[in-house]
């Protein structure tokens, strides 16, 4: 039997806000434990909640940019739980009426062995602010808490369950990184968990129309991650079914070094929660100008910018995708643009260089020593016919390294393009003095030994003759002979 | 009208983390049975086409501008931590795994 996957997503973003989403301490990545905690982040008795107003505003942009409606009257509720991560016992969250709600991105699916390609938008399904917990470290017999991170702003974003592989679940979770990080409103990196994802999957037979029962996948740490646990959880669902055996609601974890999911727990029920209305916060009424002042504000994202690419400046559909996935990437490219460089050079060498350098050491294009302005010189100088593509790769490890001016590094180190026929002939006649076989191979028909020749043209020129040149030159001279 | 269960106290002391004796069950089915028995006085009235109050106070938007201020000392923080390793609070282990 077949079986049809239905996935939803459950994704928290960490808000870049200043201070924490109800109290007045600061909200900040990497310091030391417990210093950065308030009387209330700690629970203390008597303290009370104040709403941070970036939380909403931010809440507001994120919702706004995934195509969102936006509830005007909201308010926040409490989520008890009893757990070491948060002294008061409760969350501070939002139930029946989230921020945003009813919105949707669309994915792009690539062509695959003979599966055409498709466009799909995903249901999102609403987005919450609420705050988060503390941090558990497990030691052996005991576990340390540091409340740093009680309180930081959460936005909370459930997809519908309208993804149908593990594949569309990666490209979702792209897109939605993406979205988030044209707004700003977060850094959305995983490995500082500013970024975190849960997976709801299930199976169906084909033609069914209700879902068949999901199990909760954690602990998914980077995008390939969250496909790779789907993967297997699909295949570990499909083979009880098979058996003839049932799906247990349950969250398993996915452990990185096998690859495989484990089990957790069973899941608690919602209603164990017991939520009710936050008494401590008033409600919340966002008013039509405060809306509009939002909307205004929202920069220009992915999508709009992915057609502006390839409209204006005539980049293919594949390469506007891989350019404007990531915001820092893009907006380094908008400058070079604007500097005056090709575009079409431009993304081609962010794709390939810039991209290998960026992987290989595992940084930011803006941690490198790489400016808009240096490499928009570099391309400007190849575009121009100063230096051929083989030197700028020279000039490119020398910017990355350490910056400049790539104009007075091609001139300090002398490595100008040679298309004077004046000192290029010399030397291509000496080339041909010292290889008379290779003319023959040619008369009798053999190209390949021009390769051979402008091989050895570029040798001697330490490559930096200008390749179309000494073809046209050999092969006049060449045929002189 | 619905009497609480010893099965209810039970779970609502486990979503609490306390462990009652039988007892203490015992005691609390009665105890907070009668509470809860007062408070369904007020399912007799009816609310048909009243709006569910989520709250009291009649005023909305109480907000605070983004502004971090330097959090507590550490060494305040730990004052009322019964025992803490390099800064962070010890707690027993926390065994997710079944």
């Amino acid at each position: 039997m077949n079986f049809e996957t239905v996935i939803g997503l459950e994704v928290h973003v960490e808000l870049k806000t200043n201070s924490k989403i109800f109290s007045t301490a600061p909200n900040q990545f990497g310091a030391e434990p417990n210093t950065n905690t308030t009387v209330y982040d700690l629970a203390y008795p008597g303290v009370l909640p104040v709403l941070n107003k970036n939380v909403v505003e931010y809440a507001m942009k994120a919702a706004l940019a995934l195509n969102m409606k936006i509830n005007q009257h909201t308010k926040f509720d409490r989520k008890n739980y009893f757990y070491p991560d948060n002294p008061s016992g409760y969350q501070i969250s939002q139930y029946d009426k989230p921020i945003g709600y009813d919105g949707w991105i669309e994915i792009e699916v690539p062509e695959k062995e003979g599966r055409p390609g498709y466009k799909k938008r995903i249901g999102i399904t609403r987005l919450h602010m609420e705050e988060d917990a503390g941090k558990l470290l497990h030691g052996d017999g005991y576990s340390l808490v540091d409340f740093n991170r009680k309180g930081t702003p959460l936005l909370e974003i459930v997809s519908e369950p309208d993804i149908r592989s593990p594949e569309e679940a990666y490209l979702y979770l792209e897109k939605l990184k993406s979205i988030i990080q044209y707004t700003g409103v977060s850094d959305v990196k995983m490995e500082e968990g500013s970024l975190r994802c849960d997976a709801n999957i299930s199976l169906r037979p084909y033609g069914q129309k209700e879902f068949g029962t999901k199990t909760e996948l954690k602990n998914l740490n980077s995008f390939n991650f969250v496909r790779k646990g789907l993967e297997y959880e699909e295949k570990r669902q499909a083979e009880i079914l098979m058996s003839g055996g049932v799906i247990k609601q349950e969250t398993r974890r996915f452990d990185e070094k096998t690859g495989k999911t484990i089990l957790m727990r069973v899941k608690e029920a919602a209603e164990d929660y017991r939520y009710f209305p936050e008494p401590d916060l008033v409600h919340l009424v966002i008013d039509d100008e405060w809306l509009e002042r939002v909307k205004a504000s929202l920069p220009e994202l992915p999508d709009a910018r992915k057609k502006r690419y390839m409209e204006e400046l005539g980049l293919s559909q594949y390469d506007a995708n891989v350019l404007v996935v990531n915001k820092s990437i893009s907006d380094f490219f908008d400058e070079m643009v604007k500097l005056g460089a090709d575009p079409k050079l431009s993304a081609n060498w962010l794709m390939g260089d810039v991209a290998a350098y960026l992987n290989a050491e595992q940084v930011e294009i803006t941690e490198t020593k790489l400016t808009p302005e240096n490499l928009a010189g570099l391309v400007k100088l190849i575009s121009d016919g100063t230096i051929s593509s083989k030197i700028a790769k020279k000039v490119f490890n020398e910017l990355v390294k350490n910056g400049g001016d790539p104009e007075k590094i091609v001139k300090e180190k002398g490595l100008i393009q040679i298309s004077d026929p004046n000192v290029l002939l010399p030397i291509i006649k000496e080339v041909l003095d010292n290889n008379p076989q290779s003319i023959e191979d040619y008369k009798n028909g053999k190209d390949r030994a021009i390769g051979f020749l402008v091989g050895q043209i570029m040798k001697a020129t330490k490559g930096q003759a200008n390749p179309p040149m000494v073809n046209k030159l050999l092969l006049e001279e060449i045929n002189k002979r | 009208m619905t009497k609480l269960t010893k099965e209810e106290v039970k779970h609502v002391a486990h979503l609490a983390r306390l462990a009652l004796t039988d007892e203490e069950v015992e005691k609390f089915t009665e105890q907070l049975g009668a509470i809860t028995e007062y408070v369904q006085t007020l399912n007799e009235l009816d609310t048909t086409n009243v709006e569910p109050t989520s709250h009291v106070l009649p005023i909305v938007n109480v907000m605070r501008e983004d502004v971090a201020e330097k959090g507590l000392d550490l060494e305040k923080v730990l004052l009322n931590v019964k025992e803490h390793e390099n800064g962070l609070v010890k707690v027993p282990p926390i065994l997710e795994e079944e």
